[in-house]
């Protein structure tokens, strides 16, 4: 691998050549899609966002947006490009959902169509690039690669490695009537790997659908036995990008579940362009990685959209789990409904950062944000930032944070009733969880998690 | 009742305990036997709350001395949910509000756990729910609460209600009962009195912690108790109660100070 240094990295001195390494990942993805005109759209999208990358530098704990969130040990390892890596389809079925009748599993970032299954009614796309009817060949272009956010280091960097693309289109006045299950598997490895999974949503005008995103180390879910003696905890990068259009009155219900081994990095990007009228529902359940970072942006594009921004991050031991949001509204009569939930044990440490711009035109905005954090251990920790800028006059806004400690008294009466102290801590963490979990449309989705929550 | 020749379910003999360094109870001692009803009176502060939540095993509470058998078992060595499994139960003077957790859930969780120590079948939430309907009777309470989360925005009369539909699930061997007739307009307080009154048999027995003479017009205590500075200071029969009630506790304190200070 070939290190370039460019001159605005000499300028920042001995960490130049560990970013540079972080930097020229991109460099080790080659573009997976076999149809010419597809194959030069994406050389294009990733020369420019190259040229992003080389102009820039991997965030330190200096800047404002990473204040809280140290990078130095993700740049501190030398991942390489996955091998072809193919686990069976056994392996994997604790993880499929019974409700959702369609799938896409990625695995270390490369389509699996083995692995995959998509049934549904003619007209609504789920697929990989090559998968793509040609007539949209031309209109990717009008998505891909476009919202606000995109000269974003982690963004760019995965924007200049695409190789392929998890497509979901759902066409005009189309009800999509079962959920459809974007699956990313990273599999454990002796070299830490890095992989870079990219999403396109298309919901156009009054369309609806249901996605839950999913990103997973298979190891992970070995049976104990194996688990412990054969690997450790897998070491890798997953650096994704999700970026989901929704036009007019459409709809989209949106679960993003972050469950990557302890030891892995991941850099998530969210980014959803909202039309007049549109609704979008994101629930993000964050519980992996050693290091965490979802950054959810939402852009509206028209008036009285309406957004519900669910969050729950459970984290323990040395985890840290950092979440951004960024609610840009800037029509009037938009709504907005954000409620973040943090369990934190051991020393680990949540982050929580939601922004709220509303500027002068979005007359009317009526946007509400709550985050509530609670703490298992003493030297657990979390830092919260609500940072609402209004200019408008005429809006409504609240915001709220809290953090809290299992109650003695809640867990003493609960054991007076007969539960070990075990059972009754579980029973009220996971009632703080399970209004967060709830949330999410698909039951038996609700049950695993509920059951991962526990102690 | 008091039954001829019924065995001990409770004795505690110079029990002393404090919290946070300051000792609160100094001495209490109290035999219960099976089929009896005792009640405990007493000024505020005398330390009868302290009293249940010591039995109940509550962390904050440091046992410093004496000792406390249940049913010949040292109850001091029991985890909170090993005495309430072995028939323990205490109705909370202050129930506690447990947001995100449905009233059925949680009886069904506390009453599992009993039946799992008793050897039997866990219930599920069918065959548990036609039991709980039929516990609801005891306190005339509407199902709708069920569905709710526990105790919150339960009114004070309501969350008593509840403490005592978890006793009649849970069919404690010993039941301590702390002020669960205060805050009780009359008609509550009734029927709370009367499913106490249908729980009582000749195999257990129930401790009443009460200010109010009123509560033993409808669950008649076999003996009366008054506690002050952390001991029992004298018993007596249920007329003791109506002298509490008629003169105050001044006459009791100044009585026995002779008494305690000779000890
Ligand atoms: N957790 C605690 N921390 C500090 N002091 C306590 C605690 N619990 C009880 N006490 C003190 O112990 C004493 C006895 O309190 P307790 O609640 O047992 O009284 P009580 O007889 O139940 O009173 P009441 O009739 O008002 O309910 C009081 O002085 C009280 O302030
Ligand atoms: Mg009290």
């Amino acid at each position: 691998m070939s290190i370039q240094v460019t001159p605005d990295l000499n300028q920042v001195g001995v960490v130049s050549s560990v970013d540079t390494e972080l930097l020229s990942l991109y460099q080790t993805q080659s573009i997976a899609v076999q149809e010419p005109e597809l194959v030069s759209l994406l050389q294009a999208i990733r020369d420019r966002a190259a040229e992003t990358v080389q102009q820039s530098k991997i965030p330190t704990t200096r800047d404002e947006e990473w204040r809280f969130t140290d990078l130095s040990a993700l740049k501190s390892v030398n991942f390489q490009a996955a091998s072809s890596s193919k686990p069976n389809l056994a392996a994997l079925e604790s993880l499929l959902l019974p409700e959702a009748r369609s799938r896409l599993v990625f695995v270390n970032g490369v389509y699996a169509p083995d692995l995959s299954a998509v049934t549904l009614p003619d007209g609504i796309i789920a697929s990989n690039l090559d998968g793509l009817p040609p007539a949209y060949h031309s209109q990717i272009k009008k998505y891909l690669a476009q919202l606000p956010g995109a000269q974003e280091v982690f963004t760019a960097l995965n924007t200049a490695a695409i190789a392929d693309v998890a497509i979901v289109w759902i066409p005009k006045n189309i009800v999509v009537e079962t959920p459809i299950h974007l699956l990313f598997i990273s599999t454990a490895s002796n070299t830490p790997i890095v992989s870079q999974p990219r999403c396109l949503v298309v919901a156009e005008s009054n369309s609806s659908v249901t996605l839950i995103e999913d990103y997973f180390n298979q190891m992970t879910n070995l049976e104990a036995e194996e688990t412990e003696a054969e690997v450790g905890e897998a070491v890798y990068f997953t650096n994704a990008v999700t970026e989901i259009w929704l036009a007019e009155n459409a709809q989209v219900n949106h679960t993003r579940i972050e469950r990557d081994s302890p030891e892995a990095f991941h850099i998530g990007k969210t980014a959803i362009a909202q039309a007049r009228d549109s609704r979008y529902t994101c629930t993000a359940i964050t519980l992996g990685a050693k290091l965490s970072r979802h950054n959810l942006e939402i852009f509206q594009t028209g008036e009285q959209t309406q957004t519900i921004l669910n969050g729950l991050t459970k984290i323990s031991g040395n985890q840290l789990a950092d979440t951004h949001s960024t609610l840009a509204l800037n029509h009037p009569y938009g709504t907005s409904l954000q409620q973040h939930k943090c369990i934190v044990g051991d020393r680990a440490h949540a982050v929580f950062n939601g922004k709220i711009f509303v500027p002068k035109p979005a007359q009317q905005t009526d946007a509400a944000q709550l985050n509530r954090n609670l703490l298992l251990s003493p030297k657990a920790r979390v830092d919260t930032k609500p940072q609402l800028e209004i200019t408008a006059d005429n809006v409504k806004c609240a915001h709220g944070a809290t953090v809290s400690q299992l109650d003695d008294d809640e867990v003493f009466y609960l054991q007076s009733r007969g539960l070990n102290a075990t059972d009754a801590r579980n029973l009220l963490v996971n009632a703080f969880a399970a209004e967060i979990i709830n949330q999410i449309p698909i039951p038996s989705l609700q049950q695993t998690l509920l059951k991962t929550i526990n102690l | 009742m008091i039954v001829e020749n019924s065995g001990t379910v409770l004795s505690v003999r110079d029990l002393t305990a404090e919290v946070e360094g300051t000792p609160i109870l100094k001495g209490v001692n109290l035999e219960i036997k099976a089929g009896e009803i005792h009640a405990i009176m007493g000024p505020n502060g005398s330390g009868k709350s302290t009293f249940s939540k010591v039995l109940a095993g509550h962390p904050a509470y440091k046992v410093t001395g004496g000792e406390v058998i249940f049913q010949g078992n040292n109850l001091l060595e029991m985890e909170p949910e090993e005495r309430a499994q072995s028939g323990v139960f205490m109705a909370f003077q202050y129930p506690l509000e447990i947001p995100g957790v449905t009233n059925l859930d949680f009886l069904r969780v506390a009453y599992n756990s009993r039946r799992k120590v008793q050897g039997l079948e866990e219930l599920d939430a069918f065959d548990f729910d036609e039991i709980v309907q039929e516990k609801l009777e005891v306190v005339k309470m509407n199902p709708t609460f069920l569905n709710r989360s526990v105790n919150e925005g339960f009114s004070g009369g309501e969350k008593k209600r509840n403490e005592i539909l978890q006793m009649a699930l849970l069919e404690p061997k010993l039941a301590i009962l702390d002020e669960t007739d205060s805050g009780l307009d009359i008609d509550a307080l009734k029927i709370v009195a009367n499913g106490v009154n249908q729980l009582a048999t000749p195999d257990n027995a129930i401790l009443l912690i009460t200010h109010y003479q009123r509560l033993l017009n409808y669950i008649v205590p076999d003996f009366v108790h008054v506690m002050a500075d952390g001991r029992v200071i004298t018993s007596g029969g249920k007329e003791l109660a109506l002298e509490l009630e008629s003169r105050g506790y001044d006459w009791v304190l100044e009585e026995n100070v002779s008494e305690v200070g000779a000890k």
